[in-house]
Order: C-alpha cells, then structure tokens, then sequence
C-alpha cells in the first residue's frame, strides 16, 4: 500500500529514495506508519529466532548417527485402512493457506473501507487459524500417544521429539496468538472502530485501517514459517 | 510514523493479483506434496522441495505482504539481515560431517 503523503517531503522511488531515506532528518522511513515499521522489525527479529531453531535442527539431524525417523510414515493418516502420507500436515498447508489469502484480501478491503467486507474476511482468517491449532493438537496428541516424546520416541533418532514439539509448538504459538488478535479485530473493524478513528486500548493512536495491514503481516509471517517449516521438517 | 490525518492516498490494488497469488500459492504447495506423493530421493527431493519452498516464500512476501511496492529502504533493511542468516545456515549445515567425525573419532579413540 502507498504511505500517506507528507507535506514539503517528496519521496523519490529506487535507490534513489532508499539513500535519501537512509540518510533522513530525524526519521527513517518516512511517511510510514511507524506500527508498520516496527512490525517489520519485529517480524525481522522473530525470523532470527524461527532460524536459530533451523540451524541446530539442521545440525542436530545431520550429525545423528541413529536414522532419522521417516516423517513420510510417521506423519501419515488412514483413510478407511491405508495409510495417506502426510495427509494431515497437507490439510493444514492448505488451511494455512487459505487463510492467508483471505487476510490479504480483507488488508485490501479495509483500505477501501468496506467495513462489512473486510469484517468478514478477518473472522474467516480467524477461523482458518483456529482450525490448523485444532489440527496440531490433534497431531500432537496423535504422537504422544504413540509414545514420541522430547527424550525419545520409537521411530528412530531421539532428537526428533524435541525438534518437533520445540519448533511445532513455538509455531503454534505464533498461531494462536495470530487467532487471538484476529478476533480482536474482526470485533473492532464490524464496530467501526477504524472508520470512526476509535482509540486503541493500550494506545492513544487513533484507530486506522493500517492496523488491518499490521495485524496482516503478522499472520501472513506465520503462513511463511509455515512454508519453511513443511519443507525442512516434513518433506526433507 | 505521522500517517495520523494526512491526506490519505492509500491506491489499493486489484483483486485479481491477490487471487492470481493465492491459486499459485495452492499449486505450489500441491506440487511439493507431490514431492512427497511420488517420493523422489536425493537431489532431485532436495531440489524440488527447496524450489517450491522459495517460489511460496517470495510469493507471499512480495504480494501478500506488499514488499514489491514498498520502498527500497525497507526491502534493504529486511532482506540484508535474512540473507546473513541464510549464510549462516548454510555454513552450520556444511559442517555436519565433522561433527559426525569428531563425534566418531573421539568415541573410538577416546578423547584424551
């Protein structure tokens, strides 16, 4: 989306305007809202951490000397008496995916103000959300009863558990405070709390459709964890 | 920051590219489940699954998260530190084999 336009500051597009901006009075990225900013930062430092995680899961399946249990098979589903590999984790992609795509819908109807519209796509996100940590539970609880836990499991190598339920639940974790912070905002955006420019609870910063897009590229982090997640952990 | 009331020209983008992004975002991860479906082995897995993995990755940060129209200075400050990171990654996981070395040595020697 365009930022707001300030008054006497003309921004100029390409490396152009990153020097310029670099190099500003007072204020880096001007004109952009500085939640946005600072939500990028975040998203930046949160990047550091999912990567320490990759780094020493990579290393800790590297240097194992016991086979790596096979994801293919221990991830697997029956459907009637065959096994479907990964089907579960397919499912979840999916729904992760899904409610990825309504968000970015509902950050592009909120900036042309339709209220109900972008109400509705934020509620289906949430409820895309709530479905995929339905869903981990349920995968989770599948695996602990089939004994898999932090110091062992009986499929193979025993760092498995404790890559999966660190990385899987930090993961969730993000999910479910995403779910959160969805409802939140559906129940704010059908209020009209951002046409009104209603203040926040903990900010005096007036209410704005930007908050949509912040609140979106929080959840649309965690659909991209996601994406490293199914290929590094689940597919290699 | 003071994006409070200025005149606000917010251009919105057409429903179509979001849609477009979405359908490539569900072919993809259809394509890497395939992977899986047909269980491919060793660099021919690596290299699809890593293939897939970007296209998804860069797909939903340019578009969904709008870093194709955002400025320079914000695509510089993120992607910089990310590349760093997957430097680091990449020299960890080229240094496994010494690990499983070491480790196999020194169980065998004994470390002294």
């Amino acid at each position: 989306m365009s930022d707001p336009k300030i008054e006497g500051y003309e921004f100029k597009p390409g490396f152009k305007g990153m020097a310029q901006d670099t190099g500003s009075d007072q204020t880096m990225f001007k004109g952009v809202h500085w939640g946005k900013a600072m939500m990028w930062i975040f998203l930046l430092s949160d990047t550091f951490i999912f990567s320490c995680f990759l780094i020493s899961y990579m290393k800790g399946r590297g240097s194992t000397l016991i086979d790596w249990p096979n994801t293919s098979e221990v991830f697997s589903l029956h459907v009637g008496s065959t096994p479907v590999p990964l089907l579960l984790i397919a499912i979840m992609t999916f729904v992760l995916i899904t409610s990825s795509g309504t968000m970015a819908l509902a950050v592009k109807y909120g900036y042309e103000k339709n209220r109900k519209m972008c109400g509705w796509l934020i509620l289906a996100t949430a409820i895309g959300g709530l479905t995929f940590v339905g869903m981990q539970a349920f995968e989770w609880s599948k695996l602990i009863h089939e004994g898999v836990r932090p110091w062992e499991n009986p499929f193979g190598a025993k760092q498995f558990g404790s890559f999966f339920f660190m990385i899987t639940g930090f993961h969730g974790t993000h999910v479910s405070i995403g779910v959160i912070f969805l409802f939140i905002y559906a129940y704010k955006t059908f209020k009209g709390h951002y046409d009104e420019g209603k203040r926040g609870w903990f900010t005096t910063m007036k209410g704005n459709y930007v908050e949509i897009e912040i609140l979106g590229l929080y959840w649309h982090f965690v659909d991209l964890v996601w994406v490293f997640i199914f290929a590094f952990f689940y597919l290699w | 920051m003071s994006s409070m009331s200025e005149k606000e020209q917010s251009t919105t983008h057409k429903i179509g590219i979001y849609l477009w992004i979405w359908g490539l975002l569900f072919v993809l991860s259809f394509f890497s489940y395939m992977v899986d479906w047909y269980q491919f082995q060793g660099l021919l897995r690596w290299s699809l699954i890593l293939l897939f993995m970007f296209l998804k990755a860069g797909l939903i940060m340019a578009f969904f998260m709008h870093l194709f129209w955002e400025r320079y200075a914000l695509v510089n400050v993120l992607l910089w530190p990310m590349t760093a990171i997957g430097c680091f990654i990449f020299l960890m996981v080229a240094e496994f084999k010494y690990t499983v070395f070491t480790r196999l040595f020194y169980f065998v020697v004994g470390g002294q």
